[in-house]
């Protein structure tokens, strides 16, 4: 019941605002729809606390420790995404850069995006994971061009082709890993591409085809998780689409995207037995943090400068479910948790520092401070959570990263602490001056909306000093799954 | 050998010729920069997919495939026309030289293709349907398309790259495994559909910003 409540609210919301989404009245329907979502996700979350793991519909659908915690997260962030959008979204159109029908398509866009990344998220369908993948980036990629500048068709362009082929690719590893299926579960009905039961004959797939698959599916999925190199479209997608959308992109799709690559990692390595899987996923994130670390030192927008921060810590994430075993797995977890706030709530700073001072550019935005006390300290607590000053989660869950990395893989210690230098000096350099000095903002047409900010930062502060048990719980029951 | 060609069913035969075929449009495709001429082979070889689909489905059985083949032959109909369409409305004839020259990116595609087929040879050991030799040509149209969306310039190849790329994964569904479940194969369409129709939308804006499809304009957003 809540699951229908859960994936419907966002399907209908977004034909409802399809076609009245232009009225007065969008921003609070979007936020009520987003709010209801929420309320539905957390009566899912606390039926699972109580009864445990479940699988409804003919096994279509499944609830388990793994994506139980990002389904709530996914409506959490949604939800508050929203409550910013409504006030961003109006000092956009006071500032002409929207018309009314560009809201209707946004408002209506995003109550897709969040329903195709809760079906990508709670499928126990392989194929209908690929199908929602595709169709979130089908409905973003008109919400990046969504102010039709030259930079930003340019950037939807480059998303659009480089996700379609990643995504191309997935698919041709989704049809390889059914080929391998078919053989043990035989074609009858869906079972051959059900996560479940995959789970269950996983060490029985055929070894040759399942190593091939994985390629292909780690290609595939890990363009949208912004992987180096494949992460080109990732900084241009988040720089120049509308501020909300940058969030959930970097909050909350490149988790899904991780999510997928790490069932098809569960199934290829009970298949293969060695430690291949998991080798490409520490090179793949350890390439993706190195690259993104060296390329923040270029950056001269500021939206760009996060998005390749978003790249180092997906790489770290990747890393850690590459080393696998109990800890890493846990801080990966909790790693993909507290990025998703932390990254959200410094996206949302930086769209109302933006507005403020009308420019994107580091150099443009100076002295936030001074005007607006609480943008200056949000962005500034926010770089330093992001950075992994303590006491913040993320803090915790790059320590627990490093000390497993030392024990298990000492070659990569070093070069993990080098990126993790030299990101914060090029992120905390460039936010300083942004924050103290003299000021160059000016007053917005709307007080800006600095709720949702504070209550993400004070949900990592949290969970930097305490985990609730039961989160604890399902970190602990993922990470042994994932092994 | 002639007894060896003897045994193989009649049914497996066409689907080999229409696994042929596709690799031969897969090449033309690669050679042709004529943009009208493209879509006309890109329609040809939906064509030859439903075709194939349709033989699979006659000669297992599968009565599911017959509905895929339908609902591919939607897209072998549908979207080869707004592409005409478009290149009318917009005037396009031919695809500016491309990245590489023709004759090299052909050789390319020989290694390409070499390159599919070691990949392929011990999956298609295993495959137990009629038609598993095929797996190898249904990986070498995903990769030449790919080559074809890498070398070309023009924004809509672009689009006839990637919309080729799913005819061949198409085939590869097919000839592996005699299809995907149905539902899954309907989502997949569908986003193959929307997909397009977004490229078709994305024609409009771009050539409203730039007054035309180069994407040599879209070269802005890059690390100095």
């Amino acid at each position: 019941m809540e699951l229908l409540i859960l994936l419907g609210l966002p399907l209908g919301g977004a034909a409802l605002l399809a076609l009245c989404g232009d009225r007065r009245w969008a921003p609070e329907a979007t936020v009520l729809a987003s709010l209801g979502t929420f309320l539905a996700g957390c009566a899912l979350t606390a039926r699972v606390i109580a009864d445990g793991p479940q699988l409804v519909w003919n096994e279509q659908f499944f609830i388990d420790p793994f994506n139980v915690f990002l389904v709530a997260l996914t409506a959490f962030v949604g939800f508050t995404t929203s409550l910013f959008s409504r006030t961003y979204m109006r000092v956009e159109a006071h500032h002409g850069k929207l018309s009314p029908q560009r809201l209707r398509l946004y408002h209506s866009m995003f109550q897709l995006f969040m329903f195709t990344m809760l079906l990508a998220l709670l499928t126990n369908n392989m194929g209908i994971l690929w199908v929602a993948m595709e169709a979130a980036t089908l409905s973003t990629v008109l919400l990046v061009s969504l102010y039709r500048t030259p930079a930003s068709l340019e950037a939807a362009w480059k998303y659009f082709i480089l996700c379609g082929v990643g995504i191309a690719l997935a698919l041709f590893g989704t049809i390889l890993l059914y080929f391998a299926a078919e053989k043990v579960l035989g074609s009858e009905g869906m079972s051959a591409l059900l996560w479940t039961h995959l789970n269950g004959v996983k060490d029985r797939l055929e070894v040759t085809v399942l190593s091939i698959a994985f390629v292909f599916l780690l290609v595939g999925y890990g363009t949208k998780v912004g992987l180096a190199p494949l992460h080109n479209w990732l900084p241009d997608a988040h720089a120049e689409g509308p501020t909300p959308v940058s969030a959930v992109l970097s909050g909350l799709l490149l988790n899904v995207a991780l999510y997928a690559v790490v069932r098809c990692k569960v199934l290829v390595e009970g298949s293969v037995r060695s430690e291949l899987p998991g080798r490409m996923l520490m090179g793949f994130g350890l390439g993706s943090v190195l690259v993104a670390a060296f390329f923040l030192w270029r950056q001269k927008d500021i939206k760009r400068l996060f998005a390749y921060s978003s790249i180092e810590h997906m790489g770290i994430v990747t890393f850690a479910f590459g080393m696998g075993g109990p800890v890493a797995d846990f801080a990966a977890l909790l790693h993909m948790t507290v990025h998703s706030l932390t990254k959200s709530a410094i996206f949302f700073v930086v769209g109302h520092a933006a507005q403020k001072t009308g420019t994107q550019l580091i150099e443009g935005i100076r002295g936030l401070l001074v005007l607006s006390p609480t943008v200056g300290w949000g962005l500034m607590l926010g770089t330093l959570a992001i950075l992994g000053m303590p006491p913040f989660g993320v803090f915790a869950s790059e320590f627990l990263i490093l000390t497993t990395a030392m024990r298990d893989h000492p070659w990569a210690t070093p070069l993990l602490l080098l990126a993790l230098g030299v990101a914060f000096g090029a992120v905390f350099s460039r936010v300083q001056p942004m924050v103290f000095g003299e000021t160059t903002a000016t007053r917005l047409p709307h007080p800006p909306a600095l709720l949702p900010v504070f209550a993400h930062l004070s949900l990592v502060l949290m969970l930097g000093l305490w985990i609730p048990p039961f989160l604890a719980q399902w970190y602990r029951l993922a990470a042994a799954m994932i092994g | 050998m002639p007894d060896a060609t003897a045994s193989v069913p009649l049914s497996a035969q066409l689907i080999h010729l229409a696994a042929a075929v596709m690799l031969l449009l897969s090449f033309a495709m690669l050679a042709q920069r004529r943009l009208v001429s493209l879509v006309n082979l890109f329609a040809a070889q939906g064509a030859t997919l439903v075709g194939s689909t349709l033989v699979v489905a006659y000669s297992t059985g599968q009565h599911e495939l017959y509905l895929s083949a339908a609902v591919t032959s939607i897209k072998v109909v549908l979207l080869p026309y707004v592409l005409h369409r478009l290149i009318r409305r917009l005037s396009l004839q031919w695809d500016t030289e491309t990245l590489v020259n023709i004759p090299t990116t052909m050789l390319i595609g020989l290694g390409v293709v070499i390159f599919a087929f070691g990949l392929a040879q011990p999956l298609s050991e295993l495959a137990s349907t009629v038609t598993r030799s095929t797996l190898g040509i249904a990986m070498a149209v995903v990769l030449l398309s790919f080559l074809m969306m890498i070398t070309r310039r023009k924004a809509i190849s672009q689009v006839i790259g990637f919309l080729a790329m799913e005819n061949g994964l198409f085939f590869a569904a097919t000839s592996a495994t005699y299809g995907m479940p149905m539902v899954v194969e309907l989502g997949i369409l569908l986003d193959v559909l929307v997909g397009a129709f977004i490229f078709g939308i994305f024609f409009f804006h771009i050539r409203e910003q730039f007054e035309s499809l180069e994407l040599s304009h879209l070269e802005s957003l890059k690390e100095d």
